[in-house]
């Protein structure tokens, strides 16, 4: 009797099932698509070349956006010359050199711990160590050195995957060859794995230029009236410069803060953009 | 020439392998510094004033509770919300939809995950808090309810490709079994996948708390920052005031080695003990962890 009536029902359950978790997805997909719809809209009639490369003036209130732009490119470009080769060598070393042995789970521990430790931590670390320790006050260079440590995990566990994905026939050809090891590393798993990592160290700077608690007592400054001379200056950043003007600055005009949020999304979607392309273009083109 | 290639092979190995120990010495090196600038709050101030209810740093009240149920009853409430809705999206993406949904749900999905937490804040103040203000007739709209809706949306990405990549290392075999014995997809989904993928989807779930529990700029945009100890579910409602908002919020004010700075740091060694207990459990649950690993972190 129960088994009947469950096998006469279970397709209507499946439909209703069906039907509610369609309902979750578009629940989560549409705030994504509002969001970023609803800033490229409100924020569009703020940009013009004066907001664009203009400096900021009113107690910023009015006049442009560059430094935080400038700023952000240059804490973008400083996290990459740190982590960068560093993720990639240390992906290197878990992909081609390390056994399989305690120190290696160690490192791979440490690196989840590196993901997960909140942003705000790793500000405070690089005002302990960065900022008041080495003495490099709140610079760019102590800024970038926070970002890069807070991005390692994530262009180390991208690359080290694109460098696995390369077939071990590879390495084995290479070899029988006569080239040393590092001579095929270089020269052909690095380049077979390129799209990968380059995927990898995308999304990871991505995210270093979208971020803004590491930066706040390391490198952000509040307002800026010129663009930094040296990496020991501070810089003003897009992300810390839209908190700044969304809660510390009364009657700031609502237009400057659409167009920042906008600046700041269009920049950061860009990146998210490129790396997914070149993922699957790699993946597309792929002959192994 | 045979010579100097062996040099350059050995240094460029030895320089290689310092890298992939860079990671130890650097959450090390986090844990240090947060020990070096946080363990002195503990001798400036007693036990008993850390664990009190009063957190006002200017009459020197550094009580950390209400900041603790602060973070509580906000990553309580976004994982209320991630947690349904990540692993209902993880179950589409990987047992319903149609190939070329899937090409556009993940994208979208990590494109969430690439949002900045600020611009996230920006539009809670902007439309989220006032909507909620009108719509559940509060006295303000910076509640512990939008904080973690926001923070609930910023888990989702988090959970969802976690879960997913559990689903999706499910044989195969597993679900046509299923189907063979006369199930409908649904009842292999319920009674088959999920429950062989179980550890995966907790690993997800945890990450996804992980996440939001230490997420700093939106809850300090939109929570209210009240430092008020939270005791029921009338607590999401009212404005509250998280462990992390307050770090970001007053260490810029401080004055370097004072209690309040060390206190600060000390707040910071807290949510550093808390993430690495959920990182440490998480991935001890065994599962397929090289493909994860990726996943987590992207």
């Amino acid at each position: 009797m129960m088994t009947k009536f469950l096998s006469r029902n279970r397709h209507t359950v499946q439909r209703l099932g069906f039907i509610a978790i369609t309902m979750v997805v578009i629940v989560t997909i549409i705030p994504i698509i509002g969001t970023i719809v609803f800033i490229l809209v409100k924020g569009g009639s703020a940009i013009s070349l004066e907001f664009l490369s203009g400096f900021p003036h009113d107690g910023m209130r009015a006049g442009g956006i560059l430094p935080a732009i400038i700023g952000t490119l240059y804490l973008t470009l400083g996290t990459a010359v740190f982590s960068v080769p560093l993720g990639i060598a240390a992906a290197i070393y878990l992909s081609e050199y390390a056994k399989d042995n305690q120190v290696t789970r160690l490192i791979r521990l440490a690196i989840i711990n590196l993901a997960g430790i909140p942003s705000v931590v790793y500000g405070l670390f690089g005002l302990g160590l960065f900022v008041l320790f080495l003495k490099f006050g709140t610079s760019i260079l102590a800024a970038s050195l926070t970002l890069s440590i807070m991005t390692l995990p994530v262009i180390i566990s991208t690359a080290e995957e694109a460098l696995r994905a390369v077939p071990q026939s590879f390495r084995t050809v290479s070899i029988s060859l006569g080239a040393t090891r590092w001579q095929t590393i270089s020269r052909i798993i690095l380049k077979e794995a390129l799209p990968g990592i380059l995927t990898g160290v995308i999304l990871g700077l991505e995210r270093a230029a979208g971020e803004t608690a590491p930066i706040l007592f390391t490198g952000a400054a509040f307002f800026l009236p010129r663009l930094p001379h040296s990496v020991f200056d501070a810089t003003m950043a897009l992300p810390y410069h839209l908190f700044v003007i969304s809660t510390q600055v009364p009657e700031m005009p609502i237009q400057i803060q659409y167009g920042t949020a906008l600046v700041l999304l269009v920049f950061v979607l860009t990146m998210n953009v490129i790396a997914t392309v070149i993922r699957s273009r790699a993946r597309a083109r792929r002959q192994w | 020439m045979e010579k100097s290639l062996s040099w350059r092979e050995f240094i460029i190995t030895r320089l290689i392998q310092a890298s992939g120990y860079s990671a130890i010495l650097f959450v090390g090196l986090i844990f240090f510094f947060l020990l070096r600038e946080g363990l002195p709050a503990l001798s400036e101030v007693d036990a008993s004033s850390l664990l009190n209810i009063r957190w006002y740093p200017l009459e020197s009240h550094v009580g950390i509770l209400p900041l603790i149920s602060g973070s509580l009853v906000v990553t309580l409430g976004a994982a209320l919300i991630a947690v349904p809705f990540g692993i209902g999206t993880a179950v589409y993406i990987s047992e319903i939809a149609p190939r070329w949904m899937r090409e556009i749900l993940k994208p979208l999905v990590e494109l969430l995950g690439g949002l900045p937490s600020v611009v996230l804040g920006f539009l809670g103040i902007l439309v989220l808090a006032p909507f909620l203000r009108v719509f559940l007739n509060l006295p303000t709209g910076l509640t512990a309810l939008t904080g973690s809706l926001l923070l609930g949306g910023i888990a989702v990405p988090t959970v969802v490709s976690v879960a997913e990549d559990a689903l999706d290392s499910v044989p195969r075999a597993y679900r046509e079994g299923a189907w063979a014995l006369g199930a409908t997809k649904w009842q292999t989904i319920w009674r088959v996948t999920l429950p062989a993928a179980k550890s995966g989807v907790l690993t997800a779930v945890m990450l996804g708390v992980g996440r939001a529990i230490g997420e700093t700029m939106t809850v300090m945009m939109v929570t209210g920052n009240a430092p008020v100890l939270a005791t029921g579910l009338g607590s999401l409602f009212s404005p509250v005031r998280t462990m992390t908002a307050t770090i970001a919020a007053e260490m810029g004010e401080v004055a370097n080695g004072s209690t309040h700075y060390h206190v600060l740091f000390f707040i910071g060694m807290v949510l550093f003990i808390i993430s690495l207990v959920v990182n440490i459990i998480a991935s001890s649950v065994v599962f397929r962890a090289k493909k994860r690993a990726e996943r987590i972190l992207s």
